[in-house]
């Protein structure tokens, strides 16, 4: 994983509350058994109009837009289904970051996964940031991972909360799974000792 | 101190390590597998020559892209055809149990962990699917995760996690006849929003969750998600040891009368606390509709769409303009006045042989109105077999349903079973998401009663006083 410490960017803006993952990637392209090329289903019926020719009002449609590495957006992104064609879809359009005032648990948990770091900022902030994003061409933002803050080219600076672990892991690109096998020999000794609190658990389960 | 609450208790029991800070190492006992969540996490372990530490605790079924019609026809679709393959030989290459598609017990991984008894209380169970909260209902905590995690809990059978805080819903008192568990979490979601649970395990508590059979708990706690939960839970109880007792993958004998005795302690403490308290009666609770395109957005049957001008704040407001000018609804018009075109009765919400027979019990010597195409897609070839056995079949086909395979079908449109734009739907699924059941699709929410009763009358009607 690409490990995530200072990121300056253009920002697009995303004015609605409780995106849904089926609205940032739809079925259609979840058959698929790679991880990479979803960025033609990024809010694919969004990008489009009822005739199939592309929406010029919707955002990554504009060119303004393009080469966007940071999303701003409202309340409960990511809400919905657990897949993570969703943040695989953002990251291959180029988004490195989420900035929205509250996202859905698993949604939020997948971007760790994939190196996108989702930002909480206060309400009002993200509306002043999505007011700036709209009014100014080529509006950038700066991400610091390190000093946990988003500065505007104003000079703002907003602070954001983060897990230490899920930080440092994003901040140093950690394989998750290589970490939790450094603590094999508990997990063994947890399934021992489990073995008899509660034999029933480990019937072979094969039918 | 105080006592412990029944999450508490899993949560405790299944802590592998955990740091100063909070982060936990939490033992995960079993894993469903699915085809769209899985490929790539079947790939990066094979990239990073890893294996699967506990094949056996792994249960693994094709459902979201399944035909429903003849499967002696193969899957008309090649790249659904390629992922169901791949999720076969995937199994096949590392040991791990899988019902194909001419399996009899294939179905929706969340109908066929309860059926053949591999969600058992006090475990924890994930699956690369949000609605895994539905195996809370028999007192594990379950809860859906993306395919890093999958390939994370293949590879050493543990998350990494920070503890969750606790929600208690207490629903008190009677339902109304004709009510169920779908009105009654459709009804909470309504309360307390589709991120009203963020951060929660939510409880169910309360004399009409007690009340409720397994099949009415698992639709419950199936849509804990859709008020933004991960996991919801049901302490267990005889009907859950009832329930689980005799099935493939239960305990048996012996170890099955251990377990009961171990199952028995899984409930909150009378002096727990619960981080926050949500109260609702039963007798309140109408047979609930949604109009809109979140699952929140619902009202009683009794009730009108909503309008946006009556809002103050801005945000629900202009949430609320944007789903009706979708839903293609005008605000203030009584809910008994949308007409549909098509039913689907099924989806891991509502496809178990309960949900079947209480529709079919609607559904008996009446016909679906002309102007409605309607569809059963029953949970598993299990559940066919039973509703069959039953004759439920032949009520439905006689009605004018369409009585079809297993699989996840319609509710989220992956497979041939799709809506046409415009298209309105009532469903017995989880998600009126814009075009969740296809591309311009309307979808509306409700109860499998509410659903026959939509689909012999062609609008919606309140069920309590349909004839």
């Amino acid at each position: 994983m690409e490990p995530f410490t200072t990121l300056t960017g253009l920002v697009a803006p995303l004015d609605r509350v409780n995106v849904d993952t089926d609205q940032v990637i739809p079925k259609q392209f979840l058959k698929t058994i790679k991880r990479t090329g979803l960025r033609e289903g990024l809010f694919f019926d969004w990008r489009k109009r009822t005739d199939g020719s592309p929406d010029p009002s919707f955002f990554l449609n504009q060119p303004r837009y393009q080469g966007a590495a940071i999303l701003v957006t409202r309340d409960n992104f990511g809400c919905g289904s657990s897949r993570e064609h969703a943040p695989w879809a953002l990251l291959d359009q180029g988004f490195r970051c989420i900035i929205a005032p509250s996202f859905a648990d698993i949604f939020y948990n997948n971007c760790f996964q994939n190196g996108i770091l989702p930002v909480v900022l206060k309400s009002e902030d993200v509306l002043s940031l999505m007011n700036d994003v709209l009014k100014i061409e080529g509006y950038q933002l700066t991400v610091d991972l390190g000093h946990q803050t988003v500065t505007t080219p104003q000079g703002n600076s907003y602070r954001f909360e983060i897990d230490p672990f899920r930080k440092d892991c994003l901040y140093r690109g950690l394989d998750s799974i290589g970490l939790t096998l450094q603590h094999e020999p508990e997990i063994t000794a947890y399934e021992s000792r489990r073995k008899t609190d509660a034999p029933w658990l480990f019937s072979d389960l094969h039918l | 101190m105080a006592g412990k609450t029944l999450f508490d208790k899993i949560w405790d029991a299944h802590v592998v390590r955990s740091e100063p800070d909070g982060t936990t190492l939490l033992y995960i006992d079993r894993q469903l597998v699915h085809e769209v969540t899985s490929p790539q996490a079947f790939e990066g372990l094979k990239l990073a020559g890893r294996r699967p530490r506990r094949p056996a605790a792994t249960l693994a079924v094709p459902d979201h892209n399944v035909p429903t019609t003849d499967r002696r026809l193969g899957i008309a679709d090649r790249v659904s055809a390629l992922q169901i393959q791949t999720l076969e030989d995937n199994c096949r290459e590392v040991g791990i149990t899988l019902f194909n598609m001419s399996d009899i017990r294939q179905g929706i991984v969340h109908v066929i962990g309860p059926e053949q008894g591999f969600t058992l209380p006090g475990t924890t169970i994930v699956c690369g699917d949000s609605h895994t909260s539905t195996h809370g209902a028999f007192g594990a905590l379950a809860f859906g995760i993306g395919t890093s995690e999958v390939e994370h809990v293949l590879a050493t059978q543990c998350l990494v996690q920070k503890r969750p805080m606790t929600m208690d819903i207490r629903v008190d008192g009677r339902l109304s006849d004709r009510c169920s568990a779908k009105d009654i979490i459709l009804a909470i979601i309504g309360k307390i929003g589709t991120a009203g649970g963020t951060g929660y395990v939510i409880e169910y508590t309360g004399s009409a969750i007690k009340a409720l059979s397994m099949e009415g708990r698992m639709t419950l706690c199936n849509m804990s998600i859709e008020a933004g939960a991960r996991a919801g839970i049901v302490a267990p109880d005889e009907k859950t040891f009832a329930y689980i007792k005799g099935r493939p993958l239960a305990p048996k004998g012996d170890l099955f009368e251990q377990a009961v005795r171990a199952w028995r302690e899984l409930k909150t403490d009378t002096d727990a606390m619960y981080d926050k308290t949500v109260t609702l009666e039963a007798e309140q609770i109408a047979p609930q509709v949604s109009w809109g395109t979140s699952p929140g957005m619902v009202v009683g049957v009794d009730q009108n769409v909503p309008d946006p001008r009556t809002m103050s704040d801005e945000n629900t407001r202009s949430a609320t303009e944007r789903a009706l000018t979708y839903m293609g609804l005008s605000p203030n018009m009584p809910i008994t006045d949308i007409t549909i075109d098509k039913v689907f009765i099924g989806s891991c919400t509502n496809s178990r042989i309960e949900d079947l027979r209480l529709a079919a019990s609607f559904a008996k010597g009446k016909k679906v109105a002309k102007t409605v195409h309607a569809m059963v897609v029953p949970g598993s070839g299990l559940v066919k077999q039973q509703a069959e056995a039953e004759g439920l079949d032949h009520v439905f086909r006689e009605a004018g349903f369409e009585w079809r395979e297993a699989g996840c079908s319609m509710c989220l449109a992956m497979n041939a079973d799709v809506l046409k734009p415009g298209e309105r739907c009532a469903s017995t699924s989880n998600r009126n998401f814009e075009g969740r059941q296809g591309a311009g699709g309307r979808t509306h929410l409700v109860s499998p009663a509410m659903a026959v009763a939509a689909a012999v009358e062609g609008h919606f009607v309140d069920i309590r006083h349909w004839s």
